[in-house]
């Protein structure tokens, strides 16, 4: 379903990486993993079609991924390095707008639910401002309880940052998410197990 | 196309709504800087209806440069910006409704208090009326080239004086016929020619000031 | 994608040979062989047209001899407004091809054309001065070189603040194809705002009828300056593709 052919990205006037290719199928955790600055957020950037590539191209169920536009974005849920929490919004503001983006309008209680599920019920209607670190990057994190429709994740250390619970919880949504058939690549220093599913891991040199 | 331009338009004036600061920031700096003219070249009446609407509409034209920064600086720094990119809307969609945002918030409010600057310039009623109808007109204009500016000088340093530099002199056919409009209808002349000319670069600038703003901002991701 | 100047490069071994130059590598020598001829041309062009502005031209019956600085004006006010066109399409080309040489050479025309603008303001000022009195006239030419001026120094300003060589080169493109567009617009305000504002009396754009020498006379000096900046940015250019030497090591390595 994702395919990279001959992927290659230059920064800062030097090549991190060339010749990278893969192919992901449905239900496919991809595992990029490698030291500090050796390229792994500029991959999953390239993938989401944020950044371009220095030579190759990435492909979606074989066709030219940045050819497709807002049809393959449409597809996609990138949770970058930065989470794109506004200060001024409350929890509940932030997802509903992470998610109209994606072109999802949940219903409130919906929303509630998926805070919850992230370990913060009672702190919806808190501006993000008064939230810790790891709050506010749960508050990201909630996105993937209601992005099911999404086939393609992208995440980057998604479990920074997290106490034991909410580990587990994303994990427990990430493997949903698997088992359901998408695919999802994600970047992270910690050791974990993904119980289903397909691991495909690629470590960039650097 | 158009709902997501509305809901982008409702999440930025929600945003500036619990930043009343901001908004209010650019109206007293048109406030002030148009009552600084008068203490620089003296207070004597013809002298000052003369310059009334150059005045009053350099002021807007730099207020509206000042709050250009909102536009994307914060959705950069935090990556929301990012995250618009890979929306399941079109890049354009976004940022004509931020574009709108940033007019509701800046360009409107100072299109309403124009007048009563204009009467601090003791400009008659016609001059007034002209002096509301080419800021309505022109004021979005200052909003849509400022986009491609801000997005172009994103990340770039000196980004402030750098985006004065980059849209001063593209706001200068604006500034032009914004003030000839009040020019003429002070001197009793028709006004309506300047401001079909407004009208003119208001629909240029909506059609293709979004483009160079998506194009600017893709690289500024980069 | 630095994978179509690969592209380009097989395709000019396969018989558009002019394509090779589109690597910046194979343009460098080609830029040393060309600059002498330019350099040539300009010094022979800039002799004829000063002999005929300043000693076959009749002096003007109004303004004396001091008008013959038009023919350092006319013609670098020509040269700034072209330049700019010019490096706007080597922008858009850079683009649309996505090659590096082209953003390069936008680099290496922006200093010569903002040159070209600060010669036509200061010249416009000699003339002003014996003619009107003034050293600054508010005339729709000078004040549109002034905002030109502007664009230039804003364009170089914009490609001087972004660290990436590649993201300059387009973030310049964009602003050069979007001040292209707007200079006729702003050069017609500026137009129609002299003419409101100062009447007919000052203008320094109202130059003595032209005699035919007048006319020859300007137009060499034009050519004189095309073949001057041509040389002087092709000099530049070798300068700019030396500095990004380290943009080719991985490009090399790529294509390797």
């Amino acid at each position: 379903m994702l395919q990279a052919e001959s992927l290659a990205c230059e920064r800062g006037g030097r090549l991190l990486f060339k010749s990278l290719a893969f192919a992901l199928a449905p239900g496919t955790l991809l595992r990029v993993a490698g030291p500090n600055g050796a390229g792994k957020t500029s991959l999953l950037r390239i993938l989401c079609g944020v950044a371009r590539p220095a030579a190759g191209r990435v492909l979606w169920a074989g066709e030219n991924a940045h050819a497709l536009g807002e049809d393959y974005t449409r597809q996609l849920l990138y949770l970058g390095h930065l989470s794109a929490i506004k200060e001024d919004f409350t929890p509940r503001e932030n997802l509903r707008f992470a998610l109209r983006l994606a072109g999802l309008e949940p219903p409130a209680e919906a929303l509630d639910q998926a805070l919850a599920r992230l370990g913060l019920a009672g702190r919806e209607d808190v501006p993000a401002r008064y939230l810790s670190q790891g709050q506010k990057r749960r508050v990201a994190l909630a996105r993937l309880a209601l992005s099911q429709t999404q086939p393609l994740w992208i995440l980057d250390e998604p479990l920074a940052a997290l106490d034991v619970d909410a580990i587990d919880t994303v994990i427990a949504l990430v493997s949903a998410h698997l088992d359901a058939g998408g695919v999802t690549v994600l970047t992270t220093h910690q050791e974990i197990e993904f119980a289903s599913a397909s691991v495909v891991r690629l470590v960039l040199a650097g | 196309m158009l709902a997501s331009i509305v809901g982008i338009i409702e999440r930025d004036l929600r945003l500036a709504f619990r930043r009343k600061g901001d908004v209010a920031q650019v109206l007293v700096f048109f406030v002030i800087v148009a009552s600084l003219f008068p203490l620089g070249t003296g207070a004597e009446p013809n002298q000052l209806r003369a310059m009334g609407p150059g005045v009053v509409w350099v002021a807007a034209l730099l207020a509206a440069l000042l709050s250009l920064n909102r536009l994307f600086a914060a959705d950069y720094a935090d990556g929301s910006l990012e995250q618009m990119l890979i929306a399941a809307q079109p890049l354009a969609a976004t940022v004509t409704g931020k574009t709108i945002a940033h007019w509701l918030t800046t360009g409107l409010p100072l299109t309403l208090l124009a007048p009563l600057l204009g009467v601090q310039y003791d400009l008659p009623a016609p001059a007034l009326g002209a002096l509301v109808a080419s800021l309505a007109l022109g004021t979005p204009v200052l909003s849509l080239i400022g986009a491609v500016g801000a997005a172009l000088t994103l990340g770039a340093r000196g980004a402030a004086v750098l985006l004065a530099l980059l849209v001063l002199p593209l706001y200068v056919p604006v500034l032009v016929f914004g003030a000839g409009a009040v020019g003429a209808a002070l001197a009793g002349l028709p006004h309506g020619a300047h401001l079909s000319l407004l009208g003119a670069f208001l629909a240029f600038s909506t059609v293709f000031a979004p483009w160079a703003t998506c194009a600017a901002l893709r690289i500024a991701l980069d | 994608m630095s994978t179509n100047e690969l592209e380009l490069g097989e395709r000019a071994s396969r018989g558009e040979w002019w394509l090779r130059y589109a690597a910046p590598q194979a343009f460098f020598p080609l830029a040393s062989r060309l600059i002498p001829y330019f350099g040539t041309l300009a010094v022979v062009f800039a002799l004829a047209g000063l002999y005929l502005g300043f000693f076959v031209a009749p002096t003007d019956f109004q303004q004396g001899d001091a008008y013959r600085i038009i023919f350092l004006h006319v013609p670098a006010a020509w040269m700034s407004m072209f330049l700019y066109v010019v490096m706007a399409l080597w922008g858009a080309l850079g683009f649309v091809l996505n090659t590096r040489l082209s953003g390069m050479m936008a680099s290496a025309i922006a200093p010569t054309g903002a040159l070209f603008t600060f010669v036509a303001l200061w010249s416009g000022a000699l003339w002003g001065k014996p003619t009107w009195g003034t050293w600054w006239v508010w005339d729709a030419r000078l004040t549109s070189e002034l905002i030109l001026l502007f664009l230039y120094v804003g364009f170089i300003a914009l490609k001087a603040s972004i660290d990436d060589p590649r993201r300059a080169d387009r973030a310049g493109a964009v602003l050069a194809l979007v001040g292209v567009i707007n200079v006729p617009i702003i050069y017609f305000s500026v137009q129609w705002w002299n003419t409101l504002h100062q009447g007919a009396s000052v203008s320094l754009s109202k130059s003595p009828s032209m005699a035919t020498t007048m006319l020859w006379g300007m137009l060499l000096m034009a050519l004189a300056a095309w073949m001057y900046s041509i040389a002087v940015c092709l000099a530049r250019v070798r300068l700019i593709i030396r500095e990004r030497e380290q943009e080719m090591a991985w490009m090399r390595e790529l294509g390797g």
